[in-house]
């Protein structure tokens, strides 16, 4: 049996920033708490692929998981790290809180 | 030192406008990123975790002080007021915007400096002993000859797609402090009937599959290294395995095919190439070795050196780790750490950087080294200039005094900034050298290298440590792994597995128990860790590490 869906966001870093972006419903957001949550699989695949086309302001587009209980929050490590920042600096995302 | 030719700044400026018009492209729209990607990893841009990262090539590992002047000014103006000294000699900034390389790559180019081969399958920066012609023990600077092979590889039309990166270090001494046994190719200089040729060593490297190199050539006549490179090379770039990214890099090309054979294969390509090497790399060579040329050492008395020795104790402490011996009377090489407890290895501060600038420039003929354990070098300071360089390091959090211990750690950039990565490494050391500074054992525990790897990837050297960490993602968790054993000089020695590895929380108390139980199994005080692990081997210190599994056993 298929594994089930688990929800999903769609990311990205910006082509001239470099920095994390999240696709929303109508475009991108650099706070996950933004992003757009995907619950379905095949709707998931059609977000990829409408972000994949934007290669004239993303890089490197790839769902990540998310817990989407409340507004979403990263599952993995890495996700973590990518939504706030390094941890020696408080550099990247986190400088702006 | 060497300084560019009308040749070299015509190169450069032409190759930094292609990259500006190729950045231009990929705005516009014109280039996709697939297309973009190859051209912008040749000219050392990455797309990292967080930001673009700009890798710029510190040829083997020397500078002077308008070099690390201009990389401040770089670090102040275009990211975020550091810079981060890497194992291969190389500094990254980690905060540039795509739009701003371009102009940086032309302030570099004002100093001499470019980011050019600091990635992508070619020939990488050549590194080299950091105490290059400063050292006591040297037979000959390896810098003139790492210059060639800079400006051999740099855009060779044959080696621009090789089957995966290729990395070159160049030592002149017999005490290796270059790591060339961890290369694809690592040159040692020696001397032979009183004349001085290489000896040729292939096929080392870290990394998913760990290699010591292995003897190609004994020793290779100055006038032959360059077809023997171009040949080695060669034969590697036809033989070596495009088909699995991990199986490419040459330590599995001499591994699978045997160094017999590709020494055959060197060799009857070396027959063919020969001729073609008609000298110009000889005349080039000696304009080099000119530029090159030692500088005018003092004589000075030791009056203020002997009177701050025996009367400051920082300063005891301080040049009793910090300094080397330095083949000049009077002349001593200084270490300067970049290890503060508690920062990040191998960062400086572009106040930093102006201060060592600054000081190269008072006190060290103007010359600065980065060397691979991500420390900078003043490789020629009068012992007499001591107690004042020394007071303004302290200035400028510079003087700590622990070169070669156990806060003196490497650690690649890990997942705090690396895309690559699967465990973070620079916490680990940061939180290592805080708490062994806290124990106040440091300088007791005596010479110990620990080095950190955020991957498989080794570019934090671990299976060289006396004491390696790897940090791996195990379902979703930060891992360590422990390896033991591990040395990167002239004896290369891979690392063992000690064990299971240890989360996030675990791994310090782990290092510390190792480390503690290094005490008590050393002989004598003056019997370091590396000697006693040689001795005793693995068993007592995983004894150590693994507490739980002894009192099972018991």
């Amino acid at each position: 049996m298929a594994k089930p869906f688990t929800p999903k966001v769609v990311t990205a870093n910006a082509l001239l920033e470099g920095d994390v972006i999240y696709q929303t419903a109508t475009g991108w957001t650099r706070d996950l708490a933004h992003a757009e949550v995907l619950t379905d699989e095949a709707d998931a695949d059609l977000r990829m692929i409408d972000a994949s086309q934007q290669t004239g302001l993303v890089v490197g587009v790839y769902l990540a998981d998310v817990d989407a209980s409340a507004a979403p929050k990263p599952v993995h490590f890495r996700e973590a790290f990518r939504a706030k920042g390094p941890s020696n600096y408080a550099h990247g995302k986190q400088e702006a809180l | 030192m060497y300084s560019y030719t009308e040749f070299d700044d015509a190169f450069l400026a032409e190759r930094n406008a292609q990259f500006r018009a190729q950045v231009e492209r990929r705005i516009d729209g014109s280039l996709t990123e697939d297309e973009f990607k190859p051209l912008r990893l040749m000219n050392g841009l990455y797309l990292q975790l967080h930001a673009y990262m700009l890798r710029v090539a510190i040829p083997y590992g020397t500078l002077n002080g308008a070099q690390m002047h201009k990389l401040a000014d770089i670090a102040d103006k275009w990211d975020k007021g550091y810079g981060h000294f890497t194992t291969r000699q190389n500094i990254q900034y980690n905060w540039p915007q795509l739009r701003d390389v371009p102009d940086m790559l032309d302030a570099l180019a004002e100093v001499n400096m470019h980011a050019i081969q600091t990635s992508g399958n070619t020939i990488r920066n050549v590194t080299a002993d950091h105490f290059a012609g400063a050292a006591a023990d040297e037979v000959a600077d390896p810098r003139p000859v790492a210059e060639l092979i800079r400006q051999w590889s740099t855009d060779h039309p044959e080696f621009q797609f090789l089957p995966r990166k290729f990395k070159v270090a160049v030592s002149g001494a017999p005490h290796d402090r270059a790591v060339i046994k961890a290369h694809d190719i690592g040159l040692q200089i020696v001397e032979q009937n009183g004349v001085l040729g290489f000896q040729v060593i292939v096929g080392g490297g870290l990394g998913r599959t760990p290699m010591i190199g292995k003897v190609l050539y004994d020793f290779v006549a100055s006038e032959d290294l360059l077809p023997t490179l171009e040949a080695v090379v060669s034969v590697y770039n036809l033989l070596g395995r495009r088909d699995n990214k991990y199986k490419a890099r040459i330590k599995i090309t001499v591994h699978e095919n045997g160094i017999d054979d590709i020494r055959a294969r060197v060799d009857a390509r070396y027959a063919l190439i020969r001729p073609q090497f008609t000298g110009v790399d000889q005349q080039m060579l000696a304009r080099i070795e000119a530029d090159f040329a030692k500088p005018t050492f003092k004589t000075a008395p030791l009056d203020a050196y002997t009177q701050a020795y025996d009367s400051d104790p920082v300063f005891r402490s301080w040049a009793d780790t910090n300094l080397s011996d330095h083949h000049a009377p009077g002349y001593a090489i200084v270490s300067i750490s970049l290890k503060a407890h508690g920062a990040t290895p191998g960062d400086a501060s572009s106040h930093q950087m102006h201060v060592m600038a600054d000081l190269a420039a008072q006190y060290g003929h103007d010359e600065l080294r980065i060397s691979h354990e991500q420390n900078v070098i003043l490789p020629h300071v009068h012992r007499n200039d001591l107690p004042a360089l020394h007071a303004a390091l302290k200035d400028a959090k510079l003087a700590t005094a622990n070169i070669g211990l156990i806060s003196d750690i490497i650690a690649c950039p890990g997942m705090d900034y690396c895309a690559l990565a699967t465990a973070r490494s620079i916490p680990i050391a940061q939180e290592i050298a805080t708490r062994f500074d806290a124990l106040k054992l440091e300088h007791e525990i005596g010479p110990l290298k620990i080095k950190i790897s955020g991957c498989i990837n080794a570019c934090g050297h671990h299976h060289v440590g006396h004491i390696g960490i790897l940090g791996l993602d195990r379902a979703g968790v930060e891992n360590y792994q422990i390896t033991l054993g591990g040395d990167g000089t002239q004896d290369a020695t891979l690392g063992e597995r000690a064990g299971p590895g240890f989360s996030a929380d675990q791994i310090i108390p782990a290092i510390e128990r190792l480390v503690l139980g290094y005490l008590d199994l050393r002989s004598d005080p003056a019997e370091t860790f590396l000697q006693t692990y040689r001795r005793l081997g693995l068993a007592p210190f995983k004894a150590a590490l693994y507490p739980e599994a002894r009192a099972n056993a018991a």
